[in-house]
């Protein structure tokens, strides 16, 4: 495509960079402060751990980072086999009975207020007599995340070349193995980010697990968020400079996977 | 062709199992919900007349839709905290859709017209924010916008204010925090109908004596109105059942109908006129979703 005719402006530049300084600058902020050896916010008294120390030592944080940690281990595992199962039912199953309504639920939590998919799953799980805690949050979480990777694998199996698979079969493979060996290997990256995309939100949720936790089984943003709301503390950043590391290291695997993807000659996993 | 047809038996066999789940933990839960906005507030744990027994069969369902009772719908129109929270969510939807399409088309303006190879880096330097935790981001700016924080402490430095400015908890503060954490969602549709846009028509519009000026409000603004519409969907469907952000930042004079739900669900615990308002809102959003369902159909066909 011929460029010649749109060249950056100052404007184009001055928005630009406005723009990625105003998505940036808070986060940066944030992580300063949480090596900020004050204890007000608001005086910088020099480089410090103080508050990496304070969060290794707090019992109740650390309980609930490990809660987190679990349910979006288990969460995003559970839900990218059922999305990458329901993507192939999808992109590969053709016309079958109620297609439309299955592909109607996994679009729908996309777009769904959380209040009112916690809500609904409390008055599920309330129904059923269940126990709230882990479980009930890890099967909230699956719900909503499934969706995700069923969206970004889809995606990829949209833009495969079936050419490929019906050469696997011509060659003697069935469905199954043909699918096993020649398409499942390619959507692989997809089904990587999809992993890492589920376990990011399933970390960063606080309605729905709000909604379907017990008692003393609280995940680390519903306790960030009490802390929140009763003001800022300084052990907050740290815990929060933690998450944007953990958050950061998937980000960059991520990218690898998708990398590693275009580089085998294919279109990019989306996200 | 065969292959095809081959293949479709097990893909539908593999359907089954997300199926299941999702009639399980999505529709069914979702009954609930329709069943308990229409029951009655009782006293007691849980807070809510019961749901019929599923051992009994028919005849509990149908002595179940004999009580069903729209006192909850009732109560959502005859008292102002609703009509208004429905309104306000409404009014703060709107307005940040708008402000948010005024700052992302001009960043994404600028990111469609970078060299090739920076677009990329560009995107990725948006989508990232939209990973990082959403509720870490708002908590950034509470570091920002208190009374002690950062921005007061500035505009103290350099005189501007004399006193500290009140920024938590306020309309502005709220808006803010939405703006910051819809963008992405906002610059990504607009950029990508930005980037597909053939240059040759800019560079027509300029031969026939267009000005930059007009070229752009001739040519590339039309022509990007798809973009417009999906970004703004995109933001302004969640944004109306939005509950952190106006929790952390906005005032509590005012509620957002999510926040209702919550009040009325955690403090009141009034479950069916939670229930209730899960319902209005879930029809606040039919409106918008159906446009957005129409605008990317239109835009699959047109791609063809």
């Amino acid at each position: 495509m011929a460029r010649t005719a749109t060249r950056l402006t100052r404007f184009n530049m001055t928005s630009l960079a406005l723009g990625l300084a105003f998505l940036y600058l808070p986060i940066v902020i944030l992580v300063i402060y949480s090596f900020n050896a004050s204890r007000l916010v608001t005086v910088w008294g020099g480089w410090s751990l103080r508050w990496y120390h304070e969060f290794f030592n707090d019992r109740a944080m650390l309980e609930a980072a490990w809660m987190s940690l679990s349910v979006a281990a288990v969460s995003a595992t559970l839900a990218t086999l059922l999305g990458t199962l329901a993507a192939v039912g999808l992109a590969r199953g053709e016309r079958f009975r109620g297609r439309a309504l299955f592909s109607g639920m996994l679009y729908s939590p996309l777009v769904m207020p959380e209040v009112i998919s916690g809500l609904s799953l409390l008055l599920l799980f309330v129904a059923l007599n269940a126990e709230r805690g882990f479980w009930t949050v890890t099967i909230a979480h699956t719900t909503l995340t499934m969706c995700f990777v069923t969206v970004v694998v889809q995606s990829r199996l949209a833009t495969l070349d079936r050419g490929l698979e019906e050469a696997a079969m011509d060659l003697g493979c069935d469905p199954v193995r043909a699918f096993l060996m020649v398409t499942l290997p390619l959507i692989v990256p997809a089904i990587v980010a999809g992993w890492m995309l589920a376990f990011t939100l399933s970390l960063d949720d606080v309605v729905i697990a709000s909604f379907t936790t017990g008692p003393g089984s609280a995940t680390l943003p519903i306790r960030i968020y009490s802390e929140v709301r009763l003001g800022v503390k300084p052990e907050i950043n740290a815990i929060c400079t933690l998450v944007i590391a953990l958050i950061a290291v998937i980000i960059v695997v991520a990218s690898f996977a998708s990398k590693l993807s275009s580089a085998r000659g294919e279109s990019a996993a989306p996200l | 062709m065969s292959a095809r047809r081959i293949f479709a038996r097990p893909a539908r066999l593999a359907a089954i199992a997300p199926y299941l789940w999702m009639v399980l933990f999505f529709l069914v839960p979702f009954g609930f919900v329709l069943k308990i906005s229409l029951s009655q507030t009782a006293i007691a744990q849980p807070p809510y007349t019961p749901v019929f027994d599923f051992t009994e069969g028919r005849a509990a369902l149908t002595a179940a839709f004999a009580q069903l009772s729209f006192d909850n719908f009732r109560l959502l129109i005859s008292d102002n905290l609703y009509i208004l929270s429905y309104l306000r969510s409404l009014v703060v939807a709107v307005t940040s859709t708008l402000i948010l399409l005024l700052i992302g088309y001009p960043i994404a303006y600028g990111m469609a017209r970078l060299p090739q190879r920076w677009q990329g880096v560009a995107m990725m330097l948006v989508i990232v924010p939209f990973w990082t935790s959403f509720l870490i981001r708002i908590y950034a700016w509470i570091n920002i916008l208190q009374h002690d924080g950062l921005l007061n402490q500035i505009l103290l430095a350099l005189h501007i204010v004399s006193t500290p400015v009140v920024w938590l908890s306020t309309d502005s503060a709220m808006y803010l925090g939405i703006v910051y954490s819809y963008l992405p969602f906002m610059i990504l549709p607009l950029y990508a109908t930005l980037s597909k846009m053939d240059a040759s028509l800019l560079e027509a519009a300029g031969d026939l004596g267009a000005s930059p000026r007009q070229a752009f409000w001739l040519v590339t603004f039309p022509l990007s109105l798809p973009g417009v519409g999906a970004g703004a969907l995109l933001c302004f469907i969640p944004i109306i059942g939005e509950f952190v952000i106006p929790d952390l930042l906005a005032g509590s004079n005012s509620l957002m109908i999510g926040q209702t739900l919550w009040l009325e669900f955690f403090t009141n615990k009034d479950w069916p006129v939670a229930s209730a308002a899960a319902v209005a809102l879930l029809l606040l959003l039919v409106p918008p979703l159906v446009l957005y369902d129409r605008l990317q159909r239109r835009q699959l066909e047109s791609n063809r």
